[in-house]
């Protein structure tokens, strides 16, 4: 899947059309006094500082501490918080948990949303339209393309963010980590 | 205050509006359940406009059975998928 939808099949190089039409946008909101240059590249510097790691730190942190996880599925954004995750500017987050009953998807077909104040920016998957059409309309077709067939016991729950939730999962603890701290 | 507590019936209105919105055509007229009443925000559909967004609306995580959304879904008759709706978007609805 990644192969036929890489970056610039999504957002074009630096001289696609789109990448013109932002600088050009751009060059207007500065112009207009509606933005700062500054504001801009403070914005750039505080997504390229997120990153998937802070999810899997999340992540690993709720599998060894019983107490941290049932914060983290209540209120996401104050779990990451009091982590340490500069996430004070996110929207809302909603942590949805993989069981052996359920497993979660995350899509939002109306755009991009994601969690970007803890995760960082999206892959360019994830904001393909195909993805964004399939992964409601055939989602267990999207998951063996991702490797995954859910087990029989095992139902597929789709989670559409199409307002001002954003969702991440905590997936199931792997076989064989009990005893890692 | 909210309209609907969760485990109510609800049906999403069908039909367009002009401009922005916040609900996406495939569910528009199905109906669903309500899961989780998420609180109310600012109505993104005036905030796209530059304006208030005041009064905030009631946002609702709403349960939406596959086979009901995709006739030939591909998957358990008891699989849902979860969106996120507002009120504004919502109406009572019968047993589904």
């Amino acid at each position: 899947m990644s192969r036929d939808h890489d970056h610039e099949t999504v957002t074009g190089g630096a001289t696609s059309p789109l990448a013109a039409r932002v600088r050009a946008m751009e060059a207007l909101l500065i112009e207009k006094g509606v933005v700062t240059e500054a504001e801009i590249q403070d914005n750039v510097a505080y997504m390229d500082s997120r990153s998937p790691a802070n999810g899997a730190r999340l992540v690993a942190r709720a599998w060894t501490d019983d107490g941290f996880k049932t914060r983290l599925l209540a209120d996401g954004r104050a779990a990451a918080i009091e982590f340490g995750i500069d996430a004070v500017a996110s929207p809302d987050l909603v942590v949805v948990e993989n069981t052996p009953h359920v497993h979660n998807l995350i899509v939002c077909t109306l755009c991009s949303c994601y969690p970007r104040n803890v995760l960082g920016r999206p892959p360019d998957w994830y904001k393909s339209f195909e993805y964004r059409s399939r992964a409601v309309r055939e989602p267990r077709a999207v998951m063996r393309e991702f490797g995954f067939e859910p087990p029989e016991v095992t139902r597929v729950a789709v989670h559409d963010s199409t307002a001002d939730v954003r969702y991440m999962v905590l997936p199931m603890r792997p076989p064989g980590t009990e005893e890692m701290d | 205050m909210a309209r609907f507590a969760p485990g109510d019936p609800v049906r999403v209105r069908p039909g367009a509006k002009p401009g922005h919105v916040r609900t996406p055509d495939y569910l528009k007229g199905k109906p669903g359940r309500v899961e989780v009443v998420l609180g109310a925000y600012p109505n993104p559909e005036d905030l796209a406009y530059g304006l208030s967004g005041e009064p905030g609306r009631v946002l609702y995580k709403v349960g939406f059975r596959q086979d009901t959304l995709w006739p030939d879904y591909e998957g358990p008759s008891d699989e849902r998928l979860y969106a996120d709706v507002y009120e504004h978007w919502l109406e009572p609805g019968g047993e589904i």
